[in-house]
């Protein structure tokens, strides 16, 4: 028998529910328990949550958690539990392993290592076999192991024909499958570091222009509109990309995009001195880019925030800007960042920061126990967080690594507990793994 | 002056105008049968080239040991870093065995601010990737000042590859500085789209310019960039864009042609061009080691007059 929790007075956000109000909620057996159980008495473990916010655990639809393969950048160990401090319940992991996540063999490896992890993980498959661009993956066999997002990320879908056929194949399965694009031109970006511009031309660094990703979000939008596949847009960064899916999305194309923490908070300019956990792709944009991330996020014209998770190990890191790998890590930091950036100043209200973090990510997952609604006999996988608390992000990290974009930054707002299954994976900000 | 020079962003007017002043008392002392003065004995400087550059790497020797310093050259070949040593562990080792200043040339842009966070002592960048090269610049300007007596109201023309130049970078930030005026020329996809923002002007016209110039500045044409379709060949970017014999004539009479080697001769300037008495690229090089001495005088020996130590 688990144990029994009542979170009593939180304000719980559940946009699955529609529910932004002040209460109880009781959890028995592992699920969301009725009203009647809210009664302390029944109760072995009551937790005062007032002044804290409690929603449904937050979806991971992009993180890269290296296992098989790279285990000396993170492991699903210490990656689910980066994730479970971050206030998430379920994380997607990105195929670009070694081997590739091409195959069902991967597939069950991954859910294998995962079965002790701090949060449910959900493997993506790769489009391409091996990540090559060149023949498809072993989509069928994986669709057939539970796998519903398919991606290259950290490669584009090169070639349009690809992209097509992949777009056209996934209806055979009778499920929604989402293919996921990191939409770059491959062309345009080829030895470049940073967003170019005036920064770059200042740093002697070589550019990934704006329109790289422009030309590479409206391909994919011309594909997916001919053939009627389900197109996912993996982190956008620029203000024109966000009209162009805006454009599709009011012209019907089945479309959805996601955008990540940093592109939301920071820009060209906080990669000035060369700080290579600020080096990521795509890259860190322009201030009037983050201003239409944000503005996107608002109108949903961006379903989804996803972290893009993506660790390495010091060493790789502390080298020079152009050798250096690109990515930050970001489970530890996502919600902070999102509130920090988004709701403190009033530009997006906080159920919206919850749908986009969990409600949404659990839909297109398929993660049917994840995302809420909080409602009596379902899963209860939720996290509680403290909208207020002011932190200075620092190392070390739940995450092995700790190449993260906010080193040094305060930022507002902290996971105090996160459940899974009704189990605490992170207790007074802790985890318990 | 601060710790390091990193870029030509790192100096004011005034401190140009004393570093090329401390240049000049040095620059005599080449000339004498000993060309040495005791100023930095004692001091080591390192010269960490990770990047092949024997003329740079010449010059900055030769400055260090004519003001006594002991001088380890430390390359990419043969070394730890041939064997995988990363930067960050070359400059450890490098400052454990005490160095007080580390030269470094680097491929990789911003390598030597990388470099000012692993080190106490002091990081002069001697050229890193398509970044910078101060140092350069400065004997650049030292140059020019030499030969035409000021620097403030120049008409400079900086002509070439920019985009890839670290060169040209210094150069237009340390002109803009000391209030020239300064005309980047080439080929619209070898000038940055930002450049006008450095406070320069650009043009894609050389013979539109010429005739205005107090300095005619070339670059070197990285044969390279031409497979990367920035120019269509050697031979249109010549036509357009190299100072051709009849481009020099169009100089005006005591306009200098300069050039911070190594020359393409027949690409991006005439032969015949580059042996004119107008044609001032070997001073640059005599004064690269003063330059050089001036600016490790500066940063490692502070206090006494240059005088005093000339």
């Amino acid at each position: 028998m688990s144990r029994r929790f009542v979170f009593e007075g939180a304000r719980v956000v559940d946009p699955a529910a529609g529910l932004d109000e002040v209460r109880d909620v009781a959890v028995a057996g592992g699920v969301i328990a009725g009203a009647e159980e809210t009664d302390w008495a029944q109760a072995s473990e009551r937790i005062d949550a007032r002044g804290l916010v409690l929603s449904p655990g937050l979806v991971d639809l992009h993180a890269h958690l290296r296992e098989p393969g790279y285990e000396h950048k993170e492991t699903i160990a210490t990656g689910t539990r980066a994730a479970a401090v971050g206030g998430y319940t379920a994380v997607a992991a990105m195929a670009n392993t070694d081997p590739v996540t091409d195959n069902a063999a991967i597939v069950h490896l991954v859910r294998g290592l995962a079965a002790e992890g701090s949060c449910d993980v959900f493997p993506v498959g790769a489009v391409t076999k091996g990540l090559e661009g060149a023949t498809l993956a072993a989509m069928g066999e994986m669709v057939e192991a539970g796998v519903r997002i398919f991606s290259d990320d950290g490669n584009p879908v090169a070639d349009a024909r690809t992209l097509r056929n992949i777009l056209v194949y996934a209806k055979a399965f009778g499920v929604e499958v989402i293919v996921a694009d990191h939409a770059e031109d491959a062309s345009l970006v080829e030895g470049g570091h940073i967003h170019e511009g005036p920064v770059s031309d200042a740093l002697g660094l070589a550019g990934r222009p704006g329109e790289a990703e422009e030309i590479a979000v409206a391909r994919d939008i011309a594909v997916a509109r001919a053939t009627g596949g389900r197109l996912h847009l993996c982190h956008l960064s620029t203000a024109r990309a966000v009209d162009i899916v805006r454009w599709a999305k009011a012209d019907g194309v089945r479309v959805s995009a996601e955008v990540t923490p940093h592109h939301l908070a920071l820009t060209d300019h906080d990669v000035a001195t060369y700080d290579t956990n600020r080096k990521v792709y795509p890259p860190l944009r322009t201030a009037d880019d983050r201003e239409a991330l944000r503005a996107g996020v608002a109108d949903g014209t961006i379903d989804v925030i996803a972290t893009d998770h993506a660790p390495h190990a010091v060493e790789e890191k502390e080298a020079e800007f152009d050798l250096s790998p690109p990515g930050t890590i970001g489970l530890e930091t996502a919600l902070a960042v999102a509130l920090t950036e988004l709701v403190v100043p009033g530009s997006v209200p906080l159920g919206r920061v919850i749908e986009a973090m969990s409600t949404t990510p659990a839909r297109l997952l398929g993660a049917t126990d994840h995302g809420g609604p909080l409602e009596p006999g379902r899963p209860a996988n939720l996290m509680v967080f403290d909208p207020e608390a002011a932190w200075t992000v620092e190392a070390p990290f739940a995450s092995k690594a700790r190449n993260s974009a906010f080193l040094g930054c305060t930022l507002r707002g902290r996971v105090v507990y996160t459940m899974l299954r009704g189990e605490l994976t992170v207790a007074e900000g802790k985890p318990t793994r | 002056m601060k710790r390091h020079l990193l870029s030509m962003h790192d100096v004011t007017a005034d401190e140009v105008t004393r570093i090329l002043d401390t240049a000049e008392s040095f620059r005599e002392v080449g000339t004498r049968v000993i060309k040495k003065v005791p100023a930095l004995r004692g001091r080591t400087v390192v010269n960490l080239f990770l990047e092949n550059s024997t003329r740079t790497r010449i010059s900055f020797e030769l400055a260090a040991k004519r003001l006594s310093a002991d001088v380890i050259n430390f390359g990419a070949g043969g070394s730890s870093v041939a064997k995988g040593e990363s930067l960050k562990d070359t400059a450890l080792t490098l400052q454990a065995m005490g160095a007080d200043a580390i030269v470094i040339r680097h491929s990789s842009s911003g390598s030597p601010l990388q470099l000012t966070r692993w080190v106490d002592g002091h990081v002069v960048n001697a050229g890193d990737g398509t970044h910078e090269h101060p140092t350069q610049a400065l004997l650049d300007l030292s140059t020019m000042r030499q030969r035409l007596g000021r620097l403030e109201g120049l008409r400079v023309a900086i002509v070439g590859d920019v985009r890839h130049s670290r060169v040209a970078r210094s150069l237009s930030h340390g002109l803009v500085t000391m209030g020239a005026d300064v005309t980047l020329v080439g080929p619209p996809t070898l000038i940055p789209a930002d450049a006008p923002s450095w406070g320069v002007a650009v043009s894609y016209d050389l013979d539109g310019v010429i005739p205005k110039l107090d300095v005619c500045y070339m670059l070197r044409v990285q044969r390279e960039r031409q497979r990367l379709e920035f120019f269509p060949s050697i031979r249109e970017y010549t036509r357009l864009f190299g100072l051709t014999r009849e481009r020099a004539a169009a100089l005006a009479d005591d306009a200098v042609v300069m050039h911070p080697g190594p020359m393409n001769r027949g690409v991006e300037i005439d032969s015949d061009v580059a042996d004119l008495p107008r044609s001032v690229i070997e001073e640059q090089v005599t004064n690269g080691i003063a330059i050089r001495m001036a600016l490790l005088y500066l940063l490692l020996g502070g206090a006494g007059e240059p005088g005093d130590a000339a």
